[in-house]
């Protein structure tokens, strides 16, 4: 641990991000590495090598990778490249004449011992050039290996935490910049009145920007959309479809209760419906158009074709990185965008809470709040048949060949425990159950069926003791 | 939140009925906060109007332009049809009724504008050839099944339109049964029910027969699956004889398509016929001329936000109806943030509008730059007036704009015949199209270009004839304006015509002067030959500029530079131009073609350009430690490669934001290092969720980049 804390300690000075003079120091190091001979670079190179060696632990940091390849490749290509390399350090002697002899002078003393640890020169150099971004990306993707290191997270302590304790502590963190993040959320307040006259005119409006623009577009909602009918809907919600999107149309906008033989027909009646009466108007709020869910093509083809009746008015906010690529010209003048820049820097806290992030650990609240919901429902003895499941699970809970509990022993336990008396309101019993997707059935190989229950065992035990403290 | 739950992910929100009924119009939407809303209301209204004259406008352009195209397909239409009446006597023997006349419609890769020209190409078939006229969509015919689907529900439906309920009640089949053959007996009890009525009911079409086509448009025929399009054909082609069908393909890429699609065996079913559509930059031409080369609308736009828009439209997507919408924004946001653009109205409505202006705009008036620019060449006391009152102040804008008005109106002429002179030079120093001129003239003098100099260098050599046919069309450009502003020029233009016709005559005299002028050479030595021909070299040049014709046709030129330098003055320099003219590109741009990579990247690499805090100032490539910590990580990330090790991001992280921290208190506790972890996760997860990075399985705690380079 110790050690762990020195190395830190040592790191913290090399990281670029901390010193205001290191700019320059980094750019003073890629020209004198430039102008160096082929040799000394190679030489540079294991230099860099031996240090990552000497220290392991540090060797973790990515750039250490360093893939030999590279490195070899570099002096086999350094013909080649010495020329173009010079050309470029000339150019940016140029520029930095004005600068001065002095500071390089007193760079290059500071620089020598630094220059080992450094970010490897060479990638530095390759930045200088936007073509060679191009090679960079072939390099990268070339080797089928690529070098990281071995470590886990399982072996550092704080490895995944749930939800809550995330967000818990998230909370004690005073957010940054607020006063800053605060006007812009002004400035973008200030353009809700256009926002509604464009949408009015026949534009809808897609919001971009890093950031969430979750609160600014429920702020709109609050200010503008008070009088007349609106949508909202959580694009980044796991279980949305635009089936689901439909039928709050069709059942809670337009109060109908027939259903439809396909999405398509939905979708055509829902236009029908809006063309036919002019009077009707519809909001719809979308956040993250561009989520998982949505994102499908005939998902946006049918959104779009929404938003293209004139008495339907979207408002949506766009995330991902590649999200315009969903639209083809044909959608895009459907949806008949206005863009607009939010940046906001909001955290993405709803956003990335359904998610199954990579480090936050599967709490199981979910399921067990949902699992006592619908036991509440259940009559007693409902309740007593899935305790009966649910102890005999963890009971074998060890056991890895466990596949269920068969039908014929549960019904033989639950008629021992005076629950059911025939098969037939078992098996009644049992439908139930896996209509709210409580338990699940498998047939053995022997042919009979096996009932599990898809919760883990830690929120199963946590479910009992709660079922007994109330008890 | 209202708005947030765990089990679903709509949420309706319905007002009450009796609250509902007080909701705002429109107009109050168009206040804009920055500006004191000067006649807010008169604005949207103006906007409103020139909006709906221009859509009406740029709706009948199209009309015509299509014109062309649909009375040739409905000629197609008519004669491949007669073939079938014609025959209809001995229909089996006949193996070219085999054949499914077929019209493939090529229309260009604008595919956004396509749709409008299926509207009215069904409606124009609908009132002259037929009423039985099906539109399908690839979308909607995954297989042939579907396809049959979609085709008789449609057949039924137009069917129904034209006449009584009381057919569909009877003729309706079961649903699950859809099958050519059931089709092809629909069609013939429907048509021979109700062929006689229709053609008494309509008299006013000219071609009525017994049995009208089926017309099938598809639209966009690349998308349609292969399989689906060859079974339909070869099925229908045998059902030909009891079932008029006529094929409408509409194609946006090449006529080699079809045969790509359609193996030999199944074209040869087809009796293609090819129609190509205008191409959509002869549309975006008429439509710039008719809409933005004229007087007759107020609006116009400067060069910035028509070379905004025109390159969305040569370099995005050929599409006219977005140029159209772009159109529109730029008049809308003209008329929302310029307050004096209540005077953008026709001129005798202008002049009224003066006469109300409140105070406020009078000083909106006078604080113009180039009302500014305008005073201040005037005689001091009539600047004084100008600044202080406010009736002399209304006069002079009145005359002012009555200027603009005229000074647009020769403007656009002279225009005009300037684009007739360039147009047809070699290499088009000045542009081929209308719109590169007419931006190159917007910018500034275009006479100070160098393009303009050697476009009149290249003037001066033309020949007769080419000189003659541009000053005719020239002349008919002037002779077609209603107004008299130019009328002496159009004289002289005729002048210079007739002037050019008598010089037919001259010049045979002239001619013969010059060949007894010219002696034969003769015989010398080489010394005195160079000698001579140098001599004759000399003369000829000085006696070229004699000819009639050289002189007269330098009279053109200069007259036309003349022109150009007296009514081609850019914008810029009239009194009031803000007025009119639309300047605001970068919103347009911004809202039109917005790039959400760029702003994405600009976010998480320099948060100073948002967030105005002198902490995060940084130079070029670097970002300061105490930066949002998504942008910490971002910036990690860039230097990896393929896959990053989760451990040492987070190490890493740790590292940059203990740092920044560190001053305060030189101990880390344990939860702040919990603390740390847990707004590196948060951080992870956002890049996640913009897609910058993605779990992976190929090493354990490890997750894949998706970008490379910049961004």
């Amino acid at each position: 641990m110790a050690k762990l804390a020195l190395e830190l300690a040592k790191t913290s000075r090399k990281v670029p991000f901390d010193s205001k003079a290191d700019p320059e120091i980094k750019k003073n190091v890629t020209q004198k590495s430039k102008g160096h001979s082929t040799s000394e670079k190679v030489q540079l190179e294991n230099n860099n090598k031996t240090e990552f060696l000497s220290a392991p632990p540090r060797s973790l940091r990515k750039r250490i990778i360093v893939p030999t390849s590279h490195c070899d490749s570099e002096s086999e290509y350094s013909a080649s490249n010495s020329e173009d390399d010079k050309e470029v350090a000339r150019d940016d002697e140029d520029d930095t004449e004005a600068v001065g002899l002095s500071q390089k002078s007193r760079v290059q003393s500071r620089v020598l011992p630094a220059s080992v640890s450094k970010r490897t020169p060479l990638k530095k150099m390759k930045r200088d050039k936007a073509s060679d971004l191009v090679e960079e990306y072939f390099e990268a993707h070339s080797s089928s290996k690529v070098l990281t290191s071995d470590r886990t997270l399982q072996k550092l302590k704080r490895a995944k935490l749930d939800q809550k304790t995330l967000r818990n502590l998230l909370s004690k963190v005073s957010p940054s910049f607020s006063a800053e993040i605060e006007q812009l959320n002004q400035q973008h307040e200030k353009l809700f009145h256009k926002w509604m006259l464009q949408l009015h005119l026949g534009f809808n409006i897609v919001l971009y920007g890093l950031g969430s623009k979750r609160d600014l577009l429920e702020k709109f909602r609050a200010t503008m959309l008070e009088d007349s009918i609106h949508v909202v809907i959580n694009g980044f919600f796991p279980g949305i479809t635009v089936k689901s999107i439909l039928n709050s149309i069709t059942e809670d906008v337009l109060n109908h209760m027939g259903t439809f033989q396909s999405v398509l027909d939905q979708r055509d009646w829902i236009i029908n419906k809006f063309k036919e009466d002019s009077s009707l108007e519809l909001f719809l709020l979308i956040h993250n158009l561009d989520s998982q869910m949505l994102r499908g093509d005939n998902s946006q083809q049918i959104l779009g074709q929404l938003s293209s009746l004139c008495n339907v008015h979207l408002l949506a906010s766009i995330d991902h990185l590649h999200a315009p690529l969903m639209w083809d010209h044909a959608k895009q003048s459907l949806y008949n965008w206005l863009w607009y820049e939010t940046t906001t820097y909001s955290p993405y806290t709803e956003e990335t809470s359904y998610e199954n992030s990579l480090l936050v650990k599967q709490s199981g609240s979910l399921p067990l709040s949902s699992l006592i919901h619908v036991l509440r429902s259940l009559t007693p003895n409902a309740r007593g048949i899935f305790r009966l499941l649910i102890k005999f699970q963890l009971d074998n809970q060890d056991s890895p060949s466990y596949i269920g509990l068969s039908f014929q022993d549960f019904y033989q336990q639950c008629r021992e425990a005076f629950l059911v008396n025939s098969d037939l309101t078992l098996r009644a019993q049992l439908t139930e159950f896996r209509d709210h997707k409580l338990i699940k059935t498998k047939k053995g190989t022997d042919g009979v069926e096996y009932l599990l229950i898809p919760v883990d065992s830690g929120t199963l035990a946590d479910f009992l003791e709660k079922e007994e403290e109330e008890a | 939140m209202a708005t947030s739950s765990v089990s679903k992910g709509c949420f309706v929100f319905k007002p009450d009925f009796k609250k509902r009924k007080i909701s705002v119009p429109i107009e109050d939407y168009f206040k804009n906060e920055k500006l004191e809303s000067e006649d807010s209301k008169l604005r949207f209204e103006t906007y409103h109007l020139l909006w709906q004259r221009m859509k009406s406008e740029t709706e009948q352009l199209q009309e015509e332009l299509n014109k062309n195209l649909f009375d040739s397909l409905i000629d197609f239409l008519q004669k491949s049809h007669s073939d079938f009446q014609k025959n209809s006597g001995n229909w089996g023997c006949q193996m070219k009724l085999r054949e499914i006349p077929t019209a493939a419609l090529i229309l260009g890769v604008n595919v956004t504008d396509h749709d409008l020209i299926f509207r009215s190409l069904t409606e124009t078939l609908q009132n002259n050839v037929t009423p039985y006229i099906v539109s399908l969509q690839a979308k909607d015919c995954p297989d042939v099944k579907h396809f049959l689907q979609k085709l008789t529900s449609q057949l039924m439906d137009c069917c129904v339109d034209g006449k009584s309920k009381e057919v569909k009640s009877v003729k309706t089949p079961k649903k699950t049964n859809y099958s050519m053959d059931s089709l092809s007996s629909w069609y013939m009890t429907v048509a021979q029910a109700t062929g006689p009525k229709m053609t008494i009911k309509k008299r006013t079409t000219s071609s009525q027969w017994q049995f009208p086509p089926v017309v099938i448009i598809l639209k966009n025929m690349e998308s349609f699956s292969t399989k689906v399009l060859q079974d339909f054909i070869i099925i229908s082609s045998q059902h030909r004889h009891e079932f008029p069908l006529i094929l409408i393909f509409g194609i946006a890429t090449s006529p080699v398509i079809i045969h790509r699609l359609l193996p030999h065996a199944v074209s040869s079913l087809l009796c293609i016929e090819l129609f190509q559509s205008l191409s959509c930059k002869e549309h975006l031409a008429v439509i710039l001329d008719q809409l933005l080369l004229t007087a007759q609308f107020p609006f116009k736009i400067s060069k910035k936000a028509l070379q905004v828009l025109t390159n969305i439209f040569l370099y995005h997507d050929f599409s006219i109806q977005n140029f159209i919408k772009g159109l529109k924004l730029s008049l809308l946001e003209h008329f929302y943030l310029q307050p004096l653009s209540v005077l953008c109205c026709d001129l005798p409505e202008a002049k009224k509008r003066i006469k109300f202006l409140s105070v406020n705009q009078c000083e909106n008036i006078r604080r113009l730059p180039s009302f500014r620019r305008y005073v201040e060449k005037q005689a001091s006391g009539k600047q004084v007036a100008l600044l202080t009152n406010d009736t002399v102040l209304k006069e002079e804008t009145q005359l002012l704009l009555e200027d603009l008005h005229v000074y647009h109106m020769n403007y656009f002429l002279v225009l005009r015949c300037l684009h007739n002179f360039t147009s047809c030079l070699p290499k088009y120093p000045l542009g081929r199209q209308i719109r590169e001129l007419y931006c190159t003239c917007l910018e500034n003098n275009v006479w100070d270009s160098e393009e303009y100099a050697s476009a009149l260098q290249l003037l001066r050599m033309l020949a007769k004839d080419e000189l003659m046919s541009i000053l005719q069309k020239c002349f008919e450009v002037l002779h077609s304006s209603t107004t008299k502003q130019l009328g002496s020029t159009t004289q002289k233009v005729k002048d210079f015509l007739t002037q050019f016709q008598n010089l037919d005559a001259d010049s045979k005299e002239e001619e013969d002067a010059c060949g007894s002028q010219s002696k034969g050479l003769q015989k010398t030595d080489l010394y005195h030959l160079q000698k001579s021909l140098l001599e004759m070299k000399e003369l000829r040049r000085t006696t070229k500029k004699q000819t009639k014709f050289e002189m007269l046709r330098e009279n053109v030129v200069n007259f036309m530079d003349n022109l150009v330098r007296s009514y081609l003055l850019p914008p810029e320099s009239q009194p009031l131009h803000e007025v009119v003219y639309f300047s605001a590109a970068h919103t347009l741009r911004e809202h039109l073609n917005a790039a959400p990579r760029i702003a994405l990247h600009t976010a998480l690499n320099n948060p100073y350009y948002y967030l105005k805090n002198e902490a995060l100032k940084s130079e070029e490539g670097c970002i300061p430690n105490i930066a949002p910590d998504i942008c910490i990580a971002y910036k990690l990330h860039l230097e990896c490669s393929r896959l990053i090790n989760l451990v040492d991001w987070s190490e890493a992280f740790a590292t940059v934001v203990t740092a920044a921290e560190k001053d305060a208190n030189s101990t880390i506790s344990e939860e702040m290092n919990e603390i740390i972890h847990a707004r590196f996760i948060r951080a992870v997860s956002e890049l996640e969720l913009l897609g910058f990075i993605k779990p992976t399985k190929q090493k354990t705690d490890h997750v894949a980049r998706l970008t490379w380079g910049g961004c």
